[in-house]
């Protein structure tokens, strides 16, 4: 498996966020005794600073793959380290934003993003100033007094990105996080974290089954297949590097070249009907 | 007491101006919904009057006229008409009985609301307390009488015993249920941002299962009426439940009927005053539904 860093970017925040995963497996045990292999022989590097992107189709893996670094659920064999420290848990360090959001219903915008820095022990006002500050980040300082419930999905999708932030990460994990977005506020949103990211520097491993996504958004795009349902275990079928400017014309040559690549490589053993 | 239905629809954070079509529907609504009492009222005074014979043997012959139930109310509550040994005593009886009640359905709640939550989210703890707690559920209160009356005795520690005891279950049986239907979401969402496992119980599990635990909460109380009569007509002297039993050694139905309305209200204002006080706490956040 190749390396290939990046335009040399170092962390802000000066923590190494460096992930190293190796020979990961992971099983599951059936409900009729049998043990089904969801995942083998995963190996991935990502520096620190670097945006990676994981595509492949439904069952591949590819959200085990982030649950585990998360912490969230246990590899079954293998060695998982971010920044050279083997997962065991969740973390602040390792911010998790979902498709589904997953904010706090009862706590408002401001106190959503506030949350993570106050369970990390700092003080009420120096949390509500960070909750102030990725409010702004984020474009939403208007509704900072607004519950969850009375903003659209793009919008607590922008307040879940904000409350990982104010903590800071190491490492931030997005699963399929566009997914349940219309279109319009889907791209808004890309655009959005390519700037983020360009701000932050935080390593970022972002799960979707958006080829295009991935290229638009990753330095690397790593292409998963299989999975139970394809009687083949999920595996790393490619890392493609993304050779591409900064600013990306979803509508280039070069975009598409990779695009077919990459969707090649995603259907195939794939059977359609 | 009043059907624990919702809290949800009991519990709206903010109300909306009322329009004069609003206002017209609801004086219709309150106009329905005092049909059938006065109706009621109207059938028991007659009933009396040309001594019917109902289903299940009831001679309403022997029922006092609401007239007078009226009547015995208001000197039980503030005195000047019959000047007896009940005139007026109606806040002292309630003061013991409201005492009991709470005081009995506090102690319950200060262990169930833990314990539920705990064994909602802990399979350990479930495991533990799940068999015990469920062999113990079936048994009634009254069941239990002869021997409280045994091992505690005749008076107010009996009753306060009986009221936590029964109020215990449904509070717990609402925080399980409500503990476990944490979405794993916000857990998950709780733990990546640094919350500690006591954090996660007391900043995420009990805020999302606030609805399913006042909901234990609100049956609680209303059981906690009902046990507080069963243990007042029990060697207590002060009470309405001992109003209640008293009432039916010297034969007065009327000062019967009016203990019974006095235990009513006194249920129907305590489940308001639960609300209101779980309104005052939440202040009007949204809750998961």
């Amino acid at each position: 498996m190749t390396l290939s860093s990046p335009t040399s970017v170092s962390s802000s925040t000066g923590r190494m966020a460096d992930i190293s995963v190796a020979g990961l497996a992971k099983h599951y045990d059936a409900t009729d005794g049998s043990t089904v292999i969801a995942m083998t022989d995963v190996s991935l590097t990502v520096a620190s600073g670097e945006f990676v992107a994981v595509v492949g189709a439904s069952g591949c893996g590819k959200s085990t793959l982030l649950r585990i670094l998360a912490g969230f659920e246990r590899a079954s064999a293998g060695t998982v380290l971010v920044g050279g420290v083997a997962v065991a848990g969740p973390s602040s360090d390792r911010g998790v934003v979902f498709q589904d959001y997953g904010l706090f219903p009862w706590l408002t915008t401001r106190e959503n993003v506030a949350f993570g820095p106050r369970q990390r022990g700092v003080d009420r006002k120096a949390a509500a100033a960070l909750s102030e500050r990725f409010l702004h980040t984020v474009g939403l300082a208007m509704v900072a007094d607004k519950y969850p419930g009375e903003l659209s999905g793009g919008m607590q999708q922008r307040v879940a990105i904000a409350r990982v932030l104010a903590n800071n990460p190491a490492l931030l994990l997005m699963d399929e996080p566009f997914g349940a977005l219309d279109a319009l506020t889907r791209s808004d949103l890309q655009i959005e974290l390519r700037r983020i990211h360009r701000q932050t520097q935080t390593t970022v491993l972002f799960v979707t089954h958006s080829i295009e996504e991935a290229i638009f958004l990753a330095d690397r795009v790593v292409v998963m297949t299989g999975g139970a349902a394809h009687g083949v275990p999920g595996h790393i079928r490619a890392i493609v590097p993304v050779h591409l400017p900064a600013e990306r014309d979803v509508n280039s040559h070069e975009f598409n070249e990779i695009k077919r690549e990459i969707s090649a490589m995603v259907h195939e053993g794939v059977d359609y009907v | 007491m009043s059907a624990p239905g919702s809290v949800l629809s009991a519990v709206r954070p903010r109300r909306a101006p009322v329009r004069p079509e609003a206002r017209r529907a609801a004086a219709r609504t309150a106009l329905l919904g005092t049909l059938l009492p006065v109706l009621a009222v109207l059938i028991w005074h007659w009933g009396i009057v040309f001594e019917w014979q109902l289903p299940f043997g009831i001679r309403m012959a022997f029922l006092p006229y609401p007239g007078d139930v009226a009547l015995t109310l208001w000197d039980f509550a503030f005195g000047g008409i019959k000047n007896d040994a009940f005139s007026g005593e109606l806040w002292i009886h309630l003061a013991a009985s409201a005492g009991r009640v709470f005081s009995g359905f506090l102690i319950a709640a200060a262990i169930a609301v833990p314990l539920g939550i705990l064994m909602g989210r802990y399979r350990a703890v479930n495991a533990l307390f799940d068999p015990a707690i469920n062999l113990l559920r079936p048994i009634p209160a009254t069941a239990w009488v002869p021997l409280v009356l045994l091992i505690i005795g005749i008076g107010d520690q009996a009753t306060l015993f009986l009221i936590a005891l029964s109020a215990f279950f449904p509070i717990v049986l609402g925080a399980i249920s409500g503990s476990r239907q944490v979405p794993q979401r916000l857990i998950e969402g709780a733990q990546m941002l640094g919350t500690s496992r006591a954090g996660v119980i007391t900043k995420v599990v009990l805020p999302a299962s606030a609805p399913a635990i006042v909901n234990g909460l609100r049956i609680s109380l209303g059981l906690a009426w009902v046990v507080l009569v069963l243990g007042e007509t029990v060697g207590v002297r002060v009470g309405l439940g001992a109003t209640i039993s008293l009432a039916r050694d010297i034969v007065r139905t009327d000062l019967i009927v009016v203990g019974m309305i006095c235990i009513g209200a006194a249920g129907f204002l305590s489940d308001r005053l639960l609300i209101w006080a779980f309104r005052l706490l939440s202040r009007g956040r949204p809750l998961i539904k």
